[in-house]
């Protein structure tokens, strides 16, 4: 059996829902943009093959809720370290009930579920980062106090440090893991004073891979069996800039995944999936 | 005789206040040794005087003060009546509480020293110069029986004998504690403490050592032992070597938990007849695995398993499980399908402060894919796992943030972490630290600009009360050097006087313990395992157990190291590194190694010692200054903070000031004790006559009560300094603005230091008639000042980047993480000023002054220091104190009483000038000025928003702390003249109890005008305390004692500044 904290990367679930169709008109938005459902569950679709397929998780498939238009958005309902699943309470009163489902589909997985029930926390997974040796979790507009103290209880091994969040909707809206020891961060302003506080908030170094543009820092890491590193990051007809420095990572699977939709409502690769390693406990 | 009883009183009292400190440290016996040097000279020449001069005045003189007159009359002074001296030293013997026999027994043989230089005896002054390394008893019974009459011999005899044998067995315990640093020594370690029982005649303790085991260990300790002799001896019996992650513990009156300091006597540190201590991992290896023995992974498993199991150090459910598994592990071996499963021992042992069944099967069933580990696997697996939990090794220190919102402070091998609640809100890597001090109950960390920031930023906390923060410090203070450091910082070539803690990690760094480690290389020891102790039933490796049960005994004894290699093989089934080879040398090596490093430190410590007696004598022979001294005074007043950069390195700790103070208050009188922190008295700072401070200290001190008293010879004078003072306490009010404060007491330091320098011709010189060594000597030390001189000067340009503050009080302390920044420029200065000065050495006559009044000088650039940035405001307390019956140490106000008035009276002789002796002072109020309010921002960035928005912080958090109030006495007076002559500054005192806190400060100025001198003395009380204080009381007190110390001076104005918190939220 692993020891703590090994094994940074190591998946072998992943959890998706569908997309309802409320998504494309009621779905929250930071701006206001037409979503075409169709395009967005095309692209879908093809993320979640890529995960079942390309990189052969077992993927748990949730049916979409049409009375929860962001509920295709899993990352944020639940925090998933080691055994143990914290299920949030998303700061959007909206999104509440997402996580039952979710709850449901980690029970399943027979994971330990640990409930955030305090009427004043709130946590959105997408604000959540864990580097492997720790945690970072922004204080956002979904995210506060409560809700870290919260997560920090139910990951008790790990150091919790918050960071504000100064831009954008989560942090992991311009930051993710690229690696062991890897932050992808993006190259804005409040981006790079992010990463600071990270860094120096931490006992622990990171590299950092800046990428022009701070919504391709969004990417989805995984260390698999067979493949080594693999990264799910954005295509270049998106961003075309942050696919080149994405390319100077020799030593990772690179795997370009569209996004084109979903951003629209503010959602990331990382938003997508509830990536789940359960082989860690026995 | 007066004079005699005088001295009686004196010695009651000392032995009182002996008894009274049990906190004084090893050094406080060795600074005794000093101030009776000085006590000896003085009662000799007070007795020449008392012939001379008869009575009146000189009754109130202080004895040193008389004693040098009498020298620069009859330079043969010198050569005192031996006889003289046997009947202090009997009354002292006499008085002496039994238990305190040993102080006294050492005094008296430092008094003997003494008294063999001043009678130049060639033998004696070898011995004094030896004694401290060998000890040579018959001559110090020779002395002795010269010196005292016949009846006394006898008793002086015995107890010299006593004294000498502690001393040696001190040196034994020291000399120990290095072989033991140095492992190999072992054998000898292990005999001398036997050696010691049998020899010793002083009292026999028995400490309790609770191990990590949760066993008890009991072993006897001589009562004055320090703190590394016990240590040592638990180590022996631990047979461990890698003894540098560990400490002993013990329970302060506070029912709090306190690191025994190893380089102190436990007595003392203990502070109750409760010698219980326990045996505790100290620094947490970040990485277990680089240890080199498995005795000492196997310690520090235990004291993690502890730490997981009090909740201490918080894991997850998996965690604990899995801790737990390795633990089972490594007591039992595999798991046995068979066997009944130990769940029984499971069910007792605690694994988790929650434990549960379900814990409990899953640690089972991880037990079960441990199979094949050997213990010493299972512990490493154990630490692997321990020292990636976020909490290993942070040791938690609950405060508030300026807001009085409650946080915790972690510290560890990396630096300082914040925390709220769980989270963490901001952290400080040892790097950014640039200071580390507090001050009260208020820690300060000042940070290393960033690489945008233009300034250094301060942030401050507020822990539960003093004693917390002085513990949060020292543990920054060990941790920062532990870690940081490749090795303890080295002791100052002289500790000069500065105030405050000087505590300092004294103990190897870990990058010396590792190199030591490397160095080992005895045969892996064989220990038990805790659990093995309990079930016989053995498991994995049953006859692995067996054998190390057999071997337990031999391998506690510490001679197990020197045994041959065979017998280690295949015990306790420890993995064993074939490279290991017994070699003799290897061992030998590095306990010299050790020995080397201790001698050192030690030797320093000594002569740094000597020479402030040294510097103590001649202050008090010296001539009173000359006019341009006082700029002497100056210089080294602005000059201290630099000063305090290198005496912050000193790892002399502040009990031991505080001992110290408590002694030289009555021989040396307030001179001394200026460099003290920690009297605890308010009469007695108030008594403090020559006490000093600039006025700059006090203007920019934030301390919250100020009470200011000044009292002036003969009309005429203005005291200037005073003056200056109060406006910028107004100022400081008035502008809200942090930055203007800083400025103006920028600027005030900046005059200080252009008068300094007019004044060059002033200069620090040796007086003639002292013995040659104590000339010697004291030359060091006037280099040592010049030193501080030259580094002031750096200082002041630079302004606040280097300037390093220096603390008043025990209350207060800091510590220098980073080397300052400006020291290599400095040292440049410090040549160019060491030239400078010796030419004026040479053409010098008078000695000035020498150099104790130096550190409120630090203060004041400590406040100039504050940065621009950020005010750190001060808690300030309601009412001035200055009862006497607070006082928690009781003080002895003559000897004070008696030094004052002598310098002032003296200083006009000096000039030739008769006294302008005026009795009567007749204080008169004269105004009344309204409170002004003083606002004061204090800027905490305790969490990253804070920091993020640098520019706005300041402006946002501006909170109002106290309310000043400045009420001026003034008597009517010509105030014209004061043209800006730079005061001399006498001394600074502080006493500080655990409520209140006084600092007195006498500025003395003196000008020449017209043929009269008029010597202007200063005095300011700043009397800081957390309960309510009399105030009226405190004035009234100061006045009366004011009058009673300068008899012949008048009162001409008194401002009462009172700075008052408005709002504390906590205390």
């Amino acid at each position: 059996m692993a020891g703590l904290m090994a094994g940074f990367g190591h998946y072998t679930h992943a959890v998706v829902r569908g997309i309802p169709s409320s998504l494309a008109k009621e779905a929250l938005r930071s701006c206001q943009a037409e979503v075409d459902v169709a395009k967005a569950r095309r692209e879908h679709d093809a993320y979640v093959e890529v995960l079942r397929t390309r990189l052969g998780l077992e993927v748990v498939e949730l049916p979409a809720d049409e009375s929860l238009p962001d509920c295709v958005f899993v990352e944020d309902a639940a925090v998933v370290c080691g055994d143990t699943a914290l299920i949030t309470r998303p700061g959007a009163e909206s999104r509440r009930r997402e996580t039952e489902a979710m709850k449901g589909a980690l029970k399943d997985l027979n994971l330990n579920i640990v409930e955030m029930t305090d009427e004043n926390a709130t946590l959105d997974g997408g604000d959540v980062l864990f580097t492997g040796r720790e945690f970072f979790v922004g204080l956002s507009k979904r995210t506060n106090q409560r809700g870290a103290e919260i997560l920090a209880d139910a990951f008790k091994d790990y150091a919790v440090s918050t960071v504000p969040v100064l831009e954008g909707l989560h942090l992991k809206t311009f930051c993710s893991m690229g690696g062991p020891g890897l932050i992808v961060i993006g190259s804005s302003e409040p981006a790079q004073k992010t990463l600071k506080i990270m860094q120096q908030m931490s006992d622990h170094r990171y590299d950092k891979l800046t990428v022009p543009d701070d919504l391709a820092a969004n990417c989805v890491y995984m260390n698999l069996p067979n493949k080594g590193h693999v990264l799910m990051h954005c295509t270049p007809e998106q961003y075309p800039e942050s696919v080149k420095v994405f390319e100077k990572l020799k030593d990772h699977m690179l795997i370009p995944v569209s996004n084109l939709e979903k951003v629209k409502v503010d959602g990331g690769l990382t938003c997508c999936s509830m990536l789940i390693n359960k082989k860690a406990n026995n | 005789m007066t004079t005699e009883a005088g001295s009686e009183t004196e010695v009651k009292e000392k032995a009182e206040e002996s008894a009274a400190q049990p906190d004084q440290s090893e050094k406080a016996s060795e600074e005794t040794k000093e101030v009776a040097n000085a006590e000896g000279e003085e009662k000799e020449k007070e007795k020449e005087k008392e012939g001379k001069e008869g009575k009146g005045i000189s009754r109130y003189l202080p004895t040193w003060l008389k004693k040098q007159k009498s020298q620069s009359q009859t330079s043969p002074t010198k050569e005192a009546p031996p006889t003289e001296e046997p009947v202090a030293k009997v009354t002292q013997e006499e008085e002496g509480p039994a238990p305190e026999v040993n102080g006294q027994a050492e005094e008296v043989e430092e008094k003997e020293e003494v008294k063999s230089e001043q009678v130049k005896e060639k033998e004696a002054e070898s011995h004094s110069n030896t004694s401290a390394d060998t000890e040579p008893a018959k001559e110090e019974k020779v002395d002795e029986s010269t010196e005292k009459s016949p009846e006394e011999t006898k008793k002086e005899a015995t107890e010299g004998e006593g004294a000498e044998e502690e001393k040696k067995k001190e040196q034994e315990g020291e000399k120990e504690a290095k072989e033991g640093g140095g492992e190999e020594g072992q054998t000898s370690i292990f005999q001398s403490p036997l050696r010691l029982v049998r020899k010793n005649k002083m009292k026999l303790v028995v400490c309790h050592v609770t191990l990590l085991d949760g066993t008890d260990f009991s072993c006897e300790v001589e009562k004055r032992a320090k703190g590394q002799f016990l240590f040592f001896k638990v180590c022996e019996h631990l047979n461990l070597l890698e003894k540098d992650y560990f400490g002993l513990t013990y329970m302060d009156s506070h029912e709090e938990k306190c690191w025994l300091d190893p380089t102190k006597e436990i007595k003392r540190q203990i502070r109750s007849n409760n010698w219980q201590f326990a045996f505790n991992v100290k620094f947490y290896p970040p990485d277990p695995s680089l240890l080199t023995e498995d005795i000492t992974r196997y310690l520090l498993c235990l004291q993690l398993r502890e730490d997981v199991a009090s909740g201490r150090l918080p894991c997850s459910f998996v965690t604990h499980a899995l801790l737990g598994s390795y633990t089972l592990q490594a007591e039992f071996g595999d798991h046995e399908p068979d066997q009944p499963r130990p769940l029984d021992y499971i069910g007792q042992a605690t694994f988790a402060p929650n434990q549960n069944k379900e814990m409990e099967e899953k640690i089972l069933e991880l037990h079960k894919s441990h199979r094949g580990m050997t213990p010493a696997q299972a512990d490493a697996q154990f630490l692997e796992n321990a020292k990636k939990l976020s909490m290993y090794g942070v040791d938690l220190h609950h405060a508030k943030d300026s807001e009085g919102v409650d946080i915790m402070l972690g510290v560890c091998a990396n630096g300082l972490l914040v925390y709220k609640d769980r989270l963490r809100i901001n952290r400080f890597a040892w790097p950014k630290i640039l200071k580390i001090s507090y001050k009260r109950n208020n820690f300060y960390i000042k940070i290393r600009p960033g690489e945008t920031e233009q300034f250094e930023s301060t942030v401050g906390f507020k822990l539960q009360n003093h004693r917390s923060a002085k513990r949060l410090w020292k543990v920054c203070v060990e941790n920062h050097s532990f870690f940081r450091l490749n090795a303890p910082e080295p002791p100052t070539k002289a500790r000069f006087l500065t105030l405050g803690s000087k505590f300092r990690y004294s103990g190897r760094t870990q990058a010396q313990t590792r190199l030591a480690s490397s160095l080992i290389d005895r045969p892996a020891p064989n220990f038990e395992r805790t659990s093995s102790k309990r079930i016989s039933r053995s498991l994995d490796g049953a006859p692995v157990i067996s054998i190390t049960e057999a071997t337990a005994e031999n391998g506690r004894e510490p001679h197990l190291e020197l045994q041959s290699d065979s017998k280690s093989p295949g015990c306790s089934g420890l993995p064993q590194s074939p490279l290991r080879v017994h070699g003799d040398n290897i061992y030998v090596r590095h306990s010299n190694l050790m020995l080397e490093d201790h001698d050192k430190t030690q030797e320093e410590v000594l002569k740094h010692q000597a020479s402030i007696s040294q510097l103590k004598r001649s202050f008090m022979e010296a001539p009173p200054p000359s006019p341009p001294q006082p700029n002497q005074w100056e210089k080294r007043l602005t000059s201290s903070p630099a000063t305090s950069i290198r005496i912050q390195q000193q790892q002399v700790s502040l009990e031991e000031e505080i001992a110290s103070v408590l002694f030289s208050r009555h021989s040396a009188a307030g001179f001394y004790s200026a460099d003290e922190t920690d009297c605890s008295v308010p009469e007695a700072t108030l008594d403090a006559v020559i006490c000093s401070a600039s006025a700059t200290v006090c203007s920019s001190s934030s301390s919250p009560q100020k009470l200011l008293i000044s009292s002036t010879i003969s009309a005429a004078e203005v005291v200037e300094p005073q003056t200056e003072a109060a406006p910028a306490d107004n100022t400081i009010s008035d502008t809200k603005e942090p930055a203007k404060t800083t400025e103006v007491e920028i600027e005030e330091t900046v005059v200080v230091q252009e008068v300094s320098r007019v004044a060059k011709p002033g200069v620090v010189t040796v007086t003639a008639g002292l013995p040659a060594a104590e000339q010697e000597t004291r030359k060091q030390e006037v280099r040592v000042v010049e030193e501080e001189v030259m580094l002031k000067e750096e200082v002041k340009p630079t302004k606040q980047e280097s300037v390093s503050s220096e603390s008043e009080s025990e209350e207060e302390a800091e510590y220098h993480p980073n080397m300052p920044i400006a020291q290599i420029p400095e040292e440049k200065e410090e040549e160019e000023e060491q030239e400078e000065m010796k030419k004026k050495e040479e053409v010098e006559e008078d000695v000035s002054v020498p150099d104790a009044p130096s550190i409120p000088a630090e203060e004041e650039t400590n406040r100039a220091e504050d940065d621009v940035k950020k005010i750190e405001t001060e808690e300030s307390t309601d009412d001035p104190m200055v009862t006497p019956d607070e006082a928690p140490n009781g003080v002895l106000p003559p000897e004070e009483g008696l030094a004052a008035p002598t310098l002032e009276k003296e200083e006009p002789k000096v000039n030739g000038e008769a006294s302008l002796v005026e009795a009567e002072p007749r204080p008169q109020v004269i105004c009344c000025s309204e409170p002004p309010v003083v606002k004061t921002e204090m800027v905490t960035i305790s969490d990253t928003f804070a920091a993020q928005k640098t520019e706005i912080a300041t402006k946002e958090v501006p909170i109002v702390h106290t309310e000043t109030k400045t009420i001026t006495y003034e008597a009517a007076q010509l105030d014209g003249n004061g043209d800006g002559e730079p005061g001399v500054l006498m001394t600074a005192q502080t006493i500080t109890s655990e409520s209140l806190c006084t600092t007195t400060t006498t500025h003395i100025t003196k000008t020449l005008k017209g043929g009269l001198s008029e010597t202007r003395i200063e005095k300011r009380i700043v009397i800081t305390g957390d309960c309510d204080i009399d105030h009226d009381q405190a004035l009234a007190q100061a006045i009366k004692e004011a009058k009673e110390q300068h008899p012949d001076m008048s009162v001409t104005r008194v401002v009462v500044h009172k700075e008052t918190e408005l709002a504390d939220e906590e205390d």
